[in-house]
């Protein structure tokens, strides 16, 4: 339901995040004197205080209390947070168990929350159409004309949940990682209970890609330009280049292919990523260091893993990604609705990986944990749903942490975002009015990123999108809610 | 009672919110408590956050109560019944019940009496623990709750 405000005083309104409003999302579109789009910016309130959360922490805590920062990727930072301890630790490689159950996990929470935005949040726009109506475009909507999506949706991500569960030992706060390794292996009977379902689960994520090609198939050019600017792009890959959502390098590529930045490992990730911070966004702006605060943006998430990657090491999704980069042309796959047809590749590919490790007696090892020499400082990183997530700790002597830094995807997605939200404005804003029409598209666009909301505090009474549209005086024309 | 008067109506309690937040655990507390009440025909469990493959448990209950902690709103608790309503967000990191709700109808064919139970908290910090006035709302409306559960309080304080 959408409630439209219009404002004609010619003053601006500050919504001010400092508030206790986290989980809204806050659009400011701003005019120039000719009337024309100048720029839009998507604001969104980032965590705010977890430095001091996790200050004074003894290091081996951290990854449980990381788990606490997002609702939708507690196993992200679970598993971030514990790779960065494991350097902590001494540990420079787990034992083949350790490995393997991480992975297993990792590919499990992947697979559950990718399928959450393909389903529950893409599928409405993709499958009704972005102008159908607002009562109906939802995922309810989409069952009645499509009634196989409701149990796609609902049991792929309830077979993540079981694969998290089933590696962490319960549903919420999964306790898998401790610096150096794992707290326990997978028993037969977990495994085998995935083993019954797992080739299913592949069939529908198949399914899946080929209901969303149908919809590309149909809608070429808005598929192709909605939202959509080239871009560089960044993710992990495996040492061999190929897709590895758990471990690897950090590279970066520009628009048309060429390496900004490859081989680079967590602990120099300062050397190539700096972190800017802006007036008008509690959000930091990260940028590649040798392109420059103005040409160093970059875009991360599935999208970005599957330009980055030189291929994909399971069959399945390796013929899927080669048939995704033909959209390219010979080159990168630059639409931002094309975040969409990537995350369905990532969950088959997470479904192929979980198969392989479930049929992989390294699961039920015993030798779970290494110990090494203590250090000062570890970093991490790790693909998550959204994209490259970094951990960033210092510990003092008495095993307490002394400091803290995460950059989170939807951060490293900040100016791709406020870009994608531009090109809708260009595109879609008639005269001063913020339609119903405006506002869904800008939806569409930000929904292809599905930013985090520091979303792990989402208590009742603030969750909508404000748009508001501002002359070239800063004055608000206009605002509209969606609540 | 939905059915039969022979057997007690099944229960489904999920507390939300993140108890690394402050009064943002007011959800997952109730469902703690009425968990480790151990009533056969009454299920709690505590979330994050409310999640698509919810729509399954709550389409094998009879009753279902959301709860969660509340911004805005009086203090120490409102209540209020909840039907079926679908909607699409711009994240996936809101789910309201509502929408659960219509999945479960849509996709299980099931449509359970439900209410919200919205808990006012006050603070929603990176702080572990309730603040104190939280914690008296939290006793309000556990006691509202078991009431409305059919649970006596000497149980609920044993």
């Amino acid at each position: 339901m959408s409630d439209i405000q219009t404002t004609r005083a010619a003053r601006k309104i500050v919504i001010d995040p400092v508030t206790r409003v986290e989980g809204h999302g806050k659009v400011t579109i701003k005019l120039n004197e000719a009337g024309d789009v100048e720029q839009a910016r998507f604001h969104i309130v980032e965590f705010r205080g977890f430095e001091r959360f996790i200050q004074g922490r003894m290091y081996w805590e951290v990854p449980v209390i990381v788990q606490r920062l997002c609702g939708i990727c507690p196993v992200s930072h679970h598993l971030c947070a514990a790779k960065a301890m494991d350097v902590v630790a001494g540990v420079d490689e787990v034992t083949p168990t350790a490995d393997k159950m991480r992975r297993l996990m990792h590919h499990g929470q992947i697979l559950q929350s990718n399928a959450v935005n393909v389903f529950h949040l893409a599928s409405p726009d993709l499958l009704l159409g972005f102008d159908a109506p607002v009562a109906t475009r939802n995922i309810v909507g989409v069952i009645e004309a499509f009634p196989e999506v409701g149990k796609w949706a609902i049991f792929i991500r309830k077979f993540g949940q079981q694969v998290i569960e089933a590696t962490g030992g319960r549903r919420i706060h999964p306790r898998l990682c401790i610096p150096g390794g794992v707290n326990q292996n997978l028993s037969v009977d977990h495994r085998d209970s995935l083993l019954k379902d797992i080739d299913q689960v592949i069939k529908w994520c198949e399914a899946a890609l080929e209901l969303h090609k149908s919809f590309v198939a149909s809608h070429r050019d808005l598929y192709a330009t909605f939202a959509s600017f080239p871009s560089s792009y960044m993710s992990l890959v495996g040492p061999d280049g190929g897709m590895d959502l758990y471990d690897g390098t950090l590279k970066a590529i520009t628009a048309d292919g060429k390496p900004i930045f490859e081989g680079v490992h967590a602990d120099h990730y300062r050397d190539v990523i700096i972190e800017e911070v802006r007036s008008w966004s509690y959000m930091k702006f990260p940028h590649i260091r040798s392109l420059g605060r103005d040409d160093g943006w970059y875009r991360v998430g599935p999208l970005a893993e599957l330009n980055c990657c030189a291929f994909i090491g399971t069959p399945i999704a390796q013929t899927a990604r080669q048939e995704f980069m033909t959209l390219g042309a010979g080159g990168l796959v630059h639409a931002t609705l094309a975040y969409h047809w990537a995350r369905i590749v990532n969950m088959i590919h997470c479904a192929e990986i979980i198969r392989e490790l479930l049929h992989d007696d390294d699961l039920q090892g015993t030798d779970l944990v290494l110990t090494g020499d203590r250090r000062p400082e570890g970093m991490a990183l790790i693909e998550a749903p959204r994209g490259t997530l970094l951990h960033h700790y210092t510990v003092d002597e008495h095993d307490q942490v002394t400091g803290a830094n995460l950059i989170v995807s939807t951060t490293n997605n900040n100016e791709a975002m406020n870009r994608s939200v531009t090109k809708v404005a260009i595109d879609y804003l008639t005269g001063k009015e913020i339609t119903e029409a405006l506002l869904n598209h800008v939806e569409v666009a930000i929904r292809a990123y599905d930013p985090c909301l520091s979303c792990a505090t989402h208590a009742l009474g603030d969750m909508p999108l404000i748009v508001t549209l501002e002359d070239a005086d800063g004055a608000v024309i206009a605002t509209r809610v969606k609540q | 009672m939905s059915e039969t008067a022979a057997r007690p109506d099944r229960v489904l309690v999920i507390g939300y919110g993140n108890p690394g937040r402050q009064d943002d655990g007011l959800g997952p507390a109730v469902a703690v408590v009425i968990e480790q009440l151990g009533r056969h025909h009454i299920a709690a469990f505590e979330a994050y956050q409310l999640n698509i493959e919810d729509a399954i448990d709550i389409a094998r209950h009879d009753i279902v109560w959301f709860v969660d902690a509340s911004l805005t709103g009086p203090a120490p608790y409102a209540v209020r019944d909840l039907s079926p309503g679908a909607s699409i967000e711009f994240t996936s990191h809101i789910l309201r019940p509502e929408a659960l709700l219509a999945i479960a109808r849509q996709v299980f064919g099931a449509t359970p009496e439900a209410h919200l139970l919205a808990i006012r908290g006050y603070c929603f910090e990176f702080v572990e623990g309730l603040t104190s006035g939280a914690t008296d709302n939290l006793a309000a409306a556990i006691s509202m709750l078991t009431e409305r559960l059919g649970i006596v309080e000497a149980e609920v304080l044993a």
